[in-house]
């Protein structure tokens, strides 16, 4: 069925079984919405030196949403900024890529957990629920490290 | 599939063969179970058929111009103004204004009242009440109008089961009010309202009554005169009418008095440079080319429904719904919000189920070919009241089967079992 290409075993366990759950002291805090489906997230990030000391998140909102969070602190913490950004826009890309995008094996690399997230590219409705955590860590960070942290990098 | 027969259903076997799209299969030969009528209804093959025909044959701009194909759009255009205050008994023809949808036409009210001289003047020391259970569209109006003049917002609360707190009416509405905007039927938790009690009270205290009818104008009998507001605001996309038109009725010694909102073509009587004066209503309020297909489709849907008989319509949906709550009241951990009954209820029906995401209950349902809204349903502080942060919700109508409500509530019981 389609359908398991969405709702990937990975993504149900992460959605059971949420890695760092919770509000934790950061260096910063964000609060993002998805005003289409009314997902919220808070989300705050913990930086030591350019070292992702904790992510931690608190937030409402579907299976991919909340899956999407708990795969996003168990891949970002402890990473470098750059390392970081890397995992965010490959994440980015999938995301946006409407299932044309067959992940290889550099990628499964990158992303790891997060490849699951895959099958969710093909639905609209859903993308933006998987990139909310993404973009509010993306925004925590500009907000605790300055804005040039996390600018695209464009070659 | 299901072969329960309820009493007082409509022949929707007959009624189905006029909806093109709900021969439909998705996802790999699902047959569409379309629940999402809250929304948007289908529309039946007379509709795009007048529609198509119009666009074929008469397309023309309308009040202007002597050609044949000018009178004949003008004719249709104006005819579908007939049929529309027929549909609900308007005194008049002229009451009747077409705009592109209820948002429209309740963004208009609120301008004409901000706009107005005494004594309908909606200013600073003056009060404006709505309820908690409106859509955006009868929320967001009212809070500009309220933001750019002044003027007080207020509103009725909701009790527990879904209604209106209406316990402290004469508190709410008072002297100071001007303006009482609600909905006839909430498009978020089917709630009938009572339209007697409030409308009494405005009346009592010379406030403007503003209905808005979207949810109601295509599921029951409509009657301006019965319910005796001063306005009444719906939709065509939701009545079985194409996108793009929607109506505002007025009575008609308001529309006259008061003042126009969008200035152009179509809405003068004369122009100079250095001032006009308007054309008398409804066309005041209709500035610039309307939307004139949509008001032939739209007086095509009222044709439809009016064959049919909007009491039936209503019998049916009434039917449908009682066993519709029957059926997912059986369902663990799925609750209602608004009313637990079919009483004083229309056919839209929101509920939660644990702690399921409505989003990924709606996502497994799509699969299994039925569509269902999720989300706040721009109610957004309906959801807020119940502390939650979505629904889901199905909303039926004519064409709508027990056999469909059969489908749902399996569809509900797959989607505890696929998250369990
Ligand atoms: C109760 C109610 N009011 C207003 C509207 C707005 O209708 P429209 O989007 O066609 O302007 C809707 C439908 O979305 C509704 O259900």
């Amino acid at each position: 069925m389609k359908l398991d290409s969405m709702y990937q075993e990975v993504i149900l366990d992460h959605y059971k079984n949420p890695h760092g759950k919770g509000l934790r002291e950061g260096d910063a805090e964000v609060h993002h919405v998805n005003p289409t489906c009314g997902d919220e997230i808070t989300l705050r990030v913990r930086y030591d030196g350019e070292t992702i000391s904790d992510v931690s998140y608190e937030g409402q909102g579907c299976s991919i949403s909340q899956a999407s969070a708990s795969v996003l602190n168990e891949l970002l913490v402890g990473k470098e900024l750059g390392q970081a950004r890397t995992i965010q826009e490959t994440f980015l890309e999938l995301m946006q890529s409407r299932g044309q995008l067959e992940p290889d094996e550099a990628m499964e690399d990158v992303l790891e957990d997060a490849v699951a997230f895959a099958g969710v590219s093909k639905y609209p409705a859903r993308v933006k629920c998987a990139l909310l955590s993404w973009m509010a860590w993306k925004d925590a960070t500009a907000q605790a490290l300055g804005e040039d942290s996390v600018k695209e990098r464009t070659a | 599939m299901s072969d329960v027969t309820l009493p007082g259903l409509l022949d929707t076997e007959a009624i189905r063969k006029d909806f093109p799209i709900l021969d439909r299969t998705v996802h790999d030969g699902h047959k569409l179970v379309y629940l999402d009528n809250a929304a948007t209804s289908q529309k039946p093959r007379q509709v795009l058929d007048a529609m198509s025909d119009y666009n074929e044959r008469h397309n023309a701009n309308v009040h202007r111009g002597v050609h044949v194909l000018a009178e004949e759009a003008t004719a249709l255009y104006e005819g579908a103004r007939d049929k529309v205050a027929g549909f609900i008994n308007a005194p008049s023809r002229d009451e009747v204004v077409f705009t592109k949808n209820a948002s429209e036409s309740l963004n208009l009210v609120a301008n004409m009242l901000g706009w107005a001289d005494e004594p309908y003047k909606v200013e600073h020391d003056t009060e404006i009440v709505i309820t908690e259970m409106e859509h955006h569209s009868n929320i967001v109006p009212w809070q500009l109008l309220s933001q750019r003049t002044g003027a007080k917002l207020k509103w009725f609360g909701l009790t527990d089961d879904g209604r209106l707190d209406l316990s402290a009416v004469d508190e709410v509405i008072t002297e100071k009010t001007k303006v009482v905007s609600f909905t006839l039927v909430s498009n978020i938790m089917g709630t009938i309202n009572p339209v007697d009690a409030i409308v009494r009270r405005a009346q009592e205290v010379g406030a403007l009554v503003v209905v808005d009818a979207s949810q109601a104008a295509p599921h029951m009998v409509l009657d301006v005169q019965a319910i005796q507001a001063d306005f009444v605001a719906f939709t065509g996309h939701k009545m079985c009418g194409p996108t793009g038109i929607g109506v505002l009725w007025g009575r008609q010694e308001l529309l006259d008095d008061l003042p126009p909102f969008l200035g152009g073509g179509e809405m003068i009587e004369t122009v100079t440079m250095h001032a006009s004066t308007y054309a008398p209503a409804p066309h005041k309020f209709e500035a610039g080319t309307p939307p004139i297909a949509q008001a032939v489709g739209l007086g095509a849907a009222v044709d439809y429904l009016s064959a049919i008989g909007m009491d039936r319509i209503q019998e049916h949906e009434h039917a449908l719904t009682a066993y519709a709550v029957s059926k997912l009241s059986q369902i663990p951990d799925l609750r209602f919000i608004g009313p637990t009954t079919a009483e004083d209820r229309g056919a839209a029906i929101s509920f939660t189920l644990g702690d399921i995401h409505p989003h990924d209950v709606g996502q497994v349902l799509d699969e299994q070919g039925i569509a269902v809204r999720v989300g706040h349903h721009c109610a957004r502080p309906v959801c807020l009241r119940y502390g939650i942060p979505a629904t889901t919700r199905a909303s039926f109508y004519l064409y709508s089967t027990p056999a469909e409500v059969d489908a749902l509530a399996e569809g509900v019981e797959h989607v505890r079992n696929f998250f369990a």
